[in-house]
């Protein structure tokens, strides 16, 4: 996300040069820090990750889902599994172990690590803010911007940063598909749907206090049905057996 | 336009020539000799709920064994089994069932392509896979399936499984999806219990097993081998066709693909007979389908209505209008965000089906509406989903990779105006040269919505790009402006120097 914000960027860069152009005019591609892996103090190589027994023992559950001479295609639960170990980002350590795990290259796993957005590869705050803002959420309830604009001003931070506590990272999703439900976040796990600038702001005060607001639509609805009223499966669902053909009555 | 459509298809059963039974209606009031009268329009929707599939869309009631089995759910599904693979196919055919994901390929065909000739010899295990991976802006119709009926799916599976002769089951759904994995895995863990599915599935003597996969967030996968690449624990990239996943899939293995929704109905018509399921809706279009509103309507939700309703009253009575009434609206994308939008006087015509919308220049694609009222900006609305695009394209061709950049870039230039009009059919230009020259139907799903808000909303962005040159003056190819090129030497053509010239009036500074 923060490669298409640096793409835009500096497309907007270019164009306003005026008129002249360089011997390039294509815009520079910021978006290597999406892919390479440089050796920091708190994600190189050397530190130790291994599943923890009752991980390792999932991780074994899950290896059994996949033939046997297919094991690496428990390569993203195991990514998933170790990233929730691992404070909710996936370090090259984590990476190195699944590839061992799964007697997989090493690179195989790179490979599916930055192919795919839900794996961190930097670490996140407790609360990980994942707000969408794509075309339904921008027009459904009182659109996604809104929702945006109060995150941004409550926690001051934008998206891709981290509050100063430690508490909240905030970043700017694709679809998340509740777009009945728009504008919606997820946090963690769960979806907060149904959102205003004053049940976000609610929500955000409740996590900064420790405590896990009520996951779901924030309008009092229970799932997707229509606010004002049913106007379907308002009668009791049939039974079994109940208007099928007659062999399998 | 349903009306006049009905009268021609009954016109052979009169044996008259057309012509002259057309004029003998128009000249003679009174008819006296040829006493068949109009067939009565059949007005579709108002689905009762009795006919509704998934009786817990709303998760109002309890999504575990328990309540699915008070629900109808695994109820004599050891007959569906024991009637057999071309049984199950049949039905399945008869109910002129058509894909849910969005293609709309006829269902009863595709899983059939599993049984080909001499299937048996075939050594290899044998897959279907369920698409749950359901990213499409706009849809959300599967996940409410998947919290409120999983076990409906789970059967599915094991139905949909015994009719093309699978093996195994993996359901792939989307990573974000956390609650509604947890549900399904539940469902998956009671039917194991229960010995539903399992070596020996309900007591049929057929094994079946169903394993749950979850993605991490690649809008790709939910293309069919792209998603098949992604199980095998490799990026989401798609693979070239042929050869099919029916021949080689999933580990190697003839799979099939199949949306959540096709997968879960698949029981409920065993139970109630093909030829319920095929009263719904039009011809070639039958059945119940999840909609899902989104957008500028008073009440947003998830419903499941007949196929066929008009698009106009799919919205007046599940969703209470659109905000500030019918008047107030101003387009509507009937189909997901890979499907072009429709004007209002088009929401007015259109029934949700299929052929309906494909005469509307449109797609049903998954059922997902979004509804743009009039205070809509639909170029920065249609910026969006090119930026969406841009985001998910997979990088594996060259055309959308860089297409999807372009697209977005020039439509990000569109929004504020800053662009040169003839820069309006070169963006054109450009989707007809991403569309059909991908590996997969992401380039074309990106090309569409540009070309839809180009085919209905071109006076708007005309409109955009004059109020910016009335403001700014005039501006060259790429955004940048004729009042700041350096007029000592001649301007390039490539950056509009003849677009400028051919104007003639606009005199550099």
């Amino acid at each position: 996300m923060s490669f298409a914000r640096s793409a835009i960027a500096s497309t907007r860069a270019v164009v306003s040069r005026s008129g002249r152009r360089g011997i390039t005019s294509s815009s520079a591609r910021r978006s290597e820090s999406l892919f390479v892996h440089r050796d920091t103090d708190y994600n190189n190589p050397s530190i130790k990750f291994e599943f923890t027994p009752e991980n390792l023992k999932l991780a074994h559950d899950i290896i059994a889902r996949y033939p046997p001479q297919y094991k690496k295609g428990a390569c993203m639960p195991l990514l998933d599994l170790g990233q929730r170990q691992n404070k909710g980002w996936t370090s090259i350590s984590v990476m190195n172990e699944v590839a061992r795990l799964l007697e997989m290259p090493k690179m195989r796993v790179y490979e599916v690590a930055t192919f795919y957005t839900m794996y961190n590869r930097e670490p996140v705050a407790p609360n990980f803010l994942q707000l969408c803002t794509t075309t339904p959420c921008q027009l459904g309830g009182c659109g996604s911007t809104k929702i945006l604009d109060t995150i941004q001003s409550h926690l001051g931070i934008h998206p891709g940063q981290t509050t100063k506590d430690g508490k909240f990272t905030l970043i700017e999703v694709e679809c998340l598909g509740a777009c009945s439900n728009a504008p919606m976040m997820q946090i963690g796990d769960e979806f907060y749907e149904d959102l205003t600038p004053e049940t976000t702001i609610k929500i955000l005060d409740t996590l900064a206090k420790g405590e896990k607001p009520k996951p779901g639509p924030q309008s009092g609805r229970q799932t997707s049905e229509n606010s004002a009223g049913l106007t379907s499966l308002t009668t009791k669902p049939y039974g079994p057996g109940e208007f099928c053909s007659p062999e399998f009555q | 336009m349903i009306r006049s459509r009905a009268i021609t298809r009954s016109l052979p059963s009169l044996s008259l020539p057309k012509a002259s039974s057309s004029r003998s209606r128009i000249v003679n009031q009174s008819r006296s000799l040829a006493t068949v009268s109009d067939p009565p329009v059949r007005h579709y929707g108002g689905l009762k709920d009795q006919d509704r599939i998934f009786t817990n869309l709303y998760l109002k009631h309890d999504h575990g064994l328990k309540g699915a089995q008070s629900r109808g759910d695994w109820h004599k599904t050891k007959e569906i089994i024991l009637k057999g693979d071309s049984w199950i196919i049949q039905t399945i055919k008869d109910s002129g069932l058509r894909g849910r994901g969005g293609a709309g390929f006829p269902s009863g065909l595709k899983w059939s392509f599993m049984n080909k000739p001499g299937w048996e010899k075939d050594p290899r295990p044998r897959y279907l896979v369920v698409n749950a991976d359901e990213g499409e802006p706009g849809t959300c119709k599967d996940r409410e399936i998947m919290r409120g009926d999983p076990h409906k799916l789970v059967e599915g599976c094991l139905v949909a499984g015994r009719g093309m002769n699978a093996n195994a089951a993996y359901i792939y759904i989307r990573g974000e999806f956390y609650q509604e994995a947890s549900h399904v895995q539940q469902a998956i863990d009671e039917a194991y219990k229960a010995g539903l599915i399992g070596k020996n599935a309900c007591g049929s003597g057929y094994d079946f097993d169903v394993y749950l996969h979850r993605g991490a967030g690649a809008y790709i996968c939910g293309e069919e081998t792209a998603l098949i690449e992604s199980i095998e624990g490799k990026q989401g990239k798609p693979r070239l066709k042929p050869p099919f996943p029916a021949d080689v899939g999933l580990f190697g293995c003839p799979t099939t693909v199949a949306n959540v929704e096709t997968v879960a109905v698949a029981p409920t018509i065993a139970r109630r007979g093909g030829a319920w399921f095929a009263g719904f809706g039009r011809e070639r279009n039958s059945g119940t389908k999840v909609y899902c509103i989104s957008g500028h309507v008073n009440n947003p939700c998830v419903v499941e209505e007949e196929m066929s309703i008009p698009l106009q009253e799919l919205i007046e009575k599940h969703c209470g209008g659109i905000r500030g009434g019918w008047q107030n609206l101003k387009g509507i994308i009937p189909g997901g965000c890979s499907v072009p939008v429709i004007p209002r006087s088009d929401c007015e015509k259109v029934l949700m089906d299929y052929d309906s919308l494909k005469d509307a220049q449109t797609s049903l694609g998954t059922g997902a509406v979004i509804v743009m009222d009039q205070t809509t900006d639909m170029i920065s609305a249609i910026a969006r989903f090119s930026k969406f695009y841009k985001h998910e394209s997979c990088g594996q061709c060259t055309p959308c990779r860089e297409g999807t950049t372009w697209m977005m870039n020039m439509m990000d230039r569109m929004v504020e105006g800053r662009a040169q009009e003839r820069e309006i059919d070169m963006l054109l230009e450009l989707t007809k040269q991403v569309e059909g020259h991908t590996i997969c139907a992401l380039g074309d799903a990106a090309a569409w919505p540009i070309q839809g808000l180009m085919r209905h909303f071109r006076p708007e962005v005309e409109a955009r790009l004059a109020a910016f040159h009335a403001k700014n003056g005039q501006t060259l190819f790429g955004g940048s402006l004729l009042s700041e090129a350096d007029t000592r030497y001649a301007i390039p053509d490539n950056l509009g120097g003849d677009a400028h010239r051919n104007v003639g009036q606009i005199s550099a500074p």
